[in-house]
């Protein structure tokens, strides 16, 4: 840690380099364009973003229909998310993203069920409209209380030139008016999750508010205090933690999207007053829209970290009158004590340790200040399925000289991590095993490691101790036999 | 505020708190515009019913919790069991990084595996650069001693020929010519993830036996009197492997473990990242050809690689994933008839110490009844390991078994008179067993992690012996095989019991009589 910024960036970048020489030569000319170092003042983080990845590299990214169903869909609990197409997708996705949502799980809520309409040859051979069309029939019947059902492609449908479409009107059609959304986000489709996000959004777009009758609930009342939480899936309960500091600040949360979200509250939230989003990547889209058709302005927010949380409230409150204004600073002045007290606990144990990141959507920029405040440092980040808007916004957070790598290869990444050894890694499933197995504490950053919240002030206190708990387990001290050196 | 630094609540208690409770209480009063719980409740009670259950198993065309997978799960578990191989599968990207994530979810282990990232370009096209591409980048920044490679939906569906695009790739340099590249097609809307251990297994020892895609001679089979065995799919390979290695051993017979990926998946903490660690050798795939018989564990794992090994000459041995007493007799019992060896002394011994187990603990599993689910094969072991407890399988249900496996469980329901009022559900899902466990409810559920919300939804304790297991670790470091193995799977059939007993007698004053401290 005596290195200065400059030896620092030498290092780095002899470190890219070194990497980029395992490729194939028109291969590391490719992926060269994917990993830098970030040079203080420069308005992106000099990269290129949101390109194909590289055939048979070991890319950590997903595809489209984990965007659409993954992510910004299978939350929305009281609707049916049918995986249209062969059995695995809906299969090794099941329950994995641990969206919380309160429900009776199976007659009104169907969040952590795997809905499939299990493509055999057959269907691929002559079609799945017909079986589509059957199958809506049966979740009719069987799932009586059902308020929606959406379909999401997998990659046979768009091959086959199957008419979702057309098969969700004339059942809409059927079923008085039902709430039915055909997502054509086919696992092929764009380079990662990244366009499952968009076609989604656009298809709440298209098949929700474009249907919907503004006038369907007539006794909502609304108030100058309504507001929409955009981009929150509620992992562990995030929304929950963060929908609770809205409310204190004197809001009212008239929707969650789509963490614990209903299909009344989508069709609502162009009543609102304003959204803030926190998934900038994955809802950016649809508040765009909400901007534009219903002149509905949003604001980003960071509810990680008490930094960053201070400073998202009072941007939030900003968009409304003082009696706000002074209820934010009640809010953050009753949290206060709290945080002072998770920082004196853990701060101590957790100072200048270096943190590595390498995770999706708005993480790998947002989750800075909460280490931060720990008095910790993050020495490299990237994002898998992020756009250069997501790397001008990642300026804002990093100091000078920290790695980035964009869609980072399992062999990069490995190397990255042997030469930087940082205290701690904080990525995905599918990279914890093996960095634990090289010694490296890690935590998980997509599912918070089956813990969580990390949202709000009640999430940062979980947070800080997980970090801690991963950084100063007294495993890290075993894992060299005794005898060897 | 329900946070404190010094005792800080996780989302099992922190959302409790009546601040919390009091926020969902108005979001749901106020925004979601539910279904009255009086409704709901109504729905609730219906699914438990008769009605309910015969409009459930009406369904034609709506899958709902199924407990199956695609086939090229199967197949990246197989190269996963070569020595410093690499999976590679060819079309869209996110399946891999799906199978990644669903095998170490499971094992608490890496996996590694590559996709060819195909993506619109190659659907109108066709995968041919990424092959060629995809096969050069794995080689150079991972290098393997073989690529293994297998297919998505998406390939599949555009007609992608694995053996042209490999030749193709070799032609321009992608590999070296000599280079091992075995393939299969692995259509995930044909089988299960057991079909794609098949087509992937066959397609390994196809490469190596019949001239590498017409690159050289043939092998010819000179018969020796070693003996292959093929385990099929299995999530307990960890401890199951070195179980089945151990009786060889004891046997003192040469075996050819053909696709062992209990290396991969089991690696030390130590310092370093082992991207391949033990698996089937090469020179011990070819030594399998000259094998004088195969023991097929799983039957349903290998239709096509038994028919291929009985053309070329073997003997081949299925089983289906036989264990407990009987099960585990009819295995080493065809080691000793295969080989001419006797069966030896420390395995009889070891069966004794499972009769003398069972007998002590038998009266507490007799008459039990259970429901359970899970991968062919191993639901007709389980079945018979429960029939010779004295306990009931009820209700045997895989959504990957067809109607020959429901007359092969038939069979093995008539063998006992406990399986007298037993009843097997081939091509069901979870959410038939739903049904099931309401209308004609059972003690206990044998089963994979998402058994719990049918655990949750019906009250029946689960004990989770089926692939994949999320929400419990390590237990796939123990065997289920072998004598050994039926000793693991009576103990856990038996504190799943004792721990039911326990707390259906633990209020104070009113149950706590049976909370008997000997049982």
């Amino acid at each position: 840690m005596t290195a200065t910024v400059e030896e620092r960036k030498a290092a780095n970048k002899a470190l890219i380099e070194e990497v980029l020489k395992a490729y194939p030569e028109k291969m590391a000319k490719r992926r060269a364009k994917h990993l830098n170092l970030y040079e203080e003042g420069k308005p992106d983080c000099g990269v290129k973003s949101n390109i194909k990845s590289l055939p048979g590299v070991m890319t950590i990214r997903g595809c489209a229909y984990a965007g659409s169903k993954g992510v910004v869909w299978g939350p929305i609990k009281d609707m049916v998310h049918i995986s249209h197409g062969p059995v695995g997708c809906g299969q090794y996705s099941w329950a994995a993203r641990r969206n919380y949502y309160i429900g009776q799980t199976g007659v009104d809520s169907f969040v952590t069920m795997q809905f499939t309409s299990d493509f055999q040859e057959k269907d691929i051979v002559f079609g799945g409209d017909k079986k589509l069309d059957k199958i809506i029939d049966e979740i009719q019947e069987l799932f009586p209380l059902n308020k929606g059902i959406s379909i999401q492609s997998e990659c046979p449908i768009g091959l086959i030139g199957d008419d979702i479409e057309a098969v969700s009107k004339k059942k809409s059609k059927e079923y008085e008016g039902k709430t039915i959304v055909p997502v054509r986000c086919e696992g092929f489709r764009g380079v990662s999750q990244s366009l499952g996000h968009h076609l989604a959004n656009d298809a709440i777009r298209d098949w929700v508010f474009d249907k919907t009758d503004p006038n369907k609930r007539p006794d909502f009342v609304s108030t100058p205090y309504d507001v929409a939480i955009i981009g929150d899936y509620n992992i562990g309960g995030d929304a929950w933690s963060s929908r609770i500091l809205l409310e204190e600040m004197g809001l009212r949360v008239i929707a969650q999207w789509s963490g614990d979200g209903t299909i009344a509250e989508l069709e609502n939230t162009p009543k609102a007053k304003l959204n803030v989003l926190h998934c900038y990547r994955s809802m950016n889209y649809i508040s765009r829209h909400m901007e534009e058709k219903y002149g509905i302005p949003w604001c980003e927010y960071n509810f990680f970290g008490p930094t960053q949380i201070e400073k998202s409230l009072r941007e939030i409150a900003s968009h409304f009158d003082d009696a706000i204004k002074a209820k934010t600073e009640a809010v953050i002045a009753k949290y206060k004590p709290l945080m002072q007290a998770v920082i004196d606990k853990y701060k101590p144990r957790l100072q200048g340790k270096k943190v590595m990141l390498y995770v999706g959507g708005l993480r790998p920029r947002h989750v800075i200040g909460a280490y931060e405040d720990l008095g910790m440092e993050v020495v490299g980040t990237g994002y898998e399925f992020g756009h250069n808007d997501d790397y001008q916004r990642t300026t804002h957070y990093i100091k000078d000289s920290t790695l980035i790598y964009d869609d980072v290869t399992g062999y990069e990444f490995e190397h990255f991590v042997d030469k930087v050894k940082p205290d701690l890694i904080g990525s995905g499933i599918k990279e914890k095993y093996v960095f634990q197995k090289m010694g490296v504490p890690f935590r998980q950053m997509h599912s918070w490691d089956y813990s969580g919240p990390y949202h709000g002030y009640d999430g940062f206190a979980i947070f800080a101790r997980d970090m801690d708990m991963a950084i100063s387990s007294p495993i890290w001290s075993l894992t060299k036999a005794p005898w060897k050196n | 505020m329900p946070q404190s630094a010094d005792k800080i609540l996780d989302h099992e208690l922190l959302f409790r708190e009546p601040e919390y409770q009091e926020l969902f209480k108005n979001k749901k009063e106020q925004f979601e515009y539910n279904h009255s719980d009086e409704k709901v409740g109504q729905v609730i009670e219906w699914t438990k019913t008769e009605d309910y259950k015969a409009k459930n198993f009406a369904r034609e065309a709506l899958t709902v919790n199924p407990a199956k997978a695609c086939q090229p799960l199967g197949a990246v578990y197989v190269a996963n069991g070569f020595h410093k191989t690499l999976s590679f599968v060819h079309g869209s990207q996110g399946c891999v990084a799906y199978y990644r994530s669903h095998f170490s979810r499971h094992f608490k282990e890496p996996t590694s595996c590559v996709s060819s990232s195909m993506t619109e370009d190659a659907a109108v096209f066709g995968g041919l650069n990424n092959m060629v591409d995809g096969l050069a980048n794995a080689y150079n920044l991972y290098k393997p001693d073989m690529i293994a490679v297998s297919t998505t939906c998406m390939a599949e569906v555009i007609g992608d020929d694995l053996n042209a695009f490999i030749k193709t790739s070799k032609e321009k340099g992608s590999v070296p010519a000599e280079f091992d590249v075995p393939f299969a097609h692995t259509p995930a809307f044909v089988g299960s993830h057991i079909t794609g251990y098949d087509n992937a297994l066959v397609g390994v020892l196809q490469h190596f036996w019949d001239g590498k895609a017409g690159t050289t001679e043939a092998l010819t089979r000179v018969p020796d009197d070693s003996i292959n065995f093929i385990a099929g799919f299995d999530g307990f390979v960890v401890g199951n492997m070195k179980e089945i290695r151990r009786i060889f051993d004891l046997f003192g017979v040469k075996v050819n473990v053909l696709c062992d990926p209990s290396g991969s998946w089991s690696t030390p903490t130590d310092g370093e990242f082992r991207m391949y660690e033990g698996g089937t050798t090469k020179e011990e795939v070819i030594a399998g050809l000259h094998a004088k018989a195969t023991i097929v564990f799983q039957e349903y794992c290998c239709e096509k690689t038994s028919k291929y090994l009985v053309e070329k000459g073997q003997e081949v041995v299925a089983l289906n994933a036989p264990v407990g007493v009987a099960g585990t007799d009819a295995f080493v019992m065809a080691i000793s008839r295969l080989t001419g060896k006797p069966v030896p002394a420390e395995l009889e011994r070891e069966r004794g110490l499972l009769v003398d187990a069972m007998a002590d603990s038998q009266a507490h599993l007799h008459g039990k009844r259970y429901a359970l689910y899970g991968d062919p094969d191993q639901m007709l072991g389980y079945t018979q390991f429960l029939l010779e407890l004295g306990a009931e399988p009820a209700h045997v249900l895989a959504t990957n078994g067809n109607d020959a496996w429901a007359a092969k469980v038939q069979a093995v329901f008539d063998s006992s008179p406990y399986g007298a009022g037993c009843k097997v559900y081939p091509k069901r899902d979870l959410w038939h067993l739903r049904s099931l466990l309401f209308t004609e409810p059972v003690d206990f559920l044998i089963g994979n992690t998402y058994g719990k919300y049918l655990e949750r939804d019906t009250g029946t304790p689960l004990v989770r012996l089926v692939f994949p297991i999320f929400d419990r670790h390590h237990y796939h470091r123990f065997p289920t095989w072998g004598y050994e193995g039926g000793m693991r799977l009576l103990v856990n059939l038996l504190d799943e019991f004792f721990e039911t007993l326990d707390a259906n007698t633990i209020v104070t004053g009113k149950t706590d009589y049976s909370y008997d401290i000997i049982r």
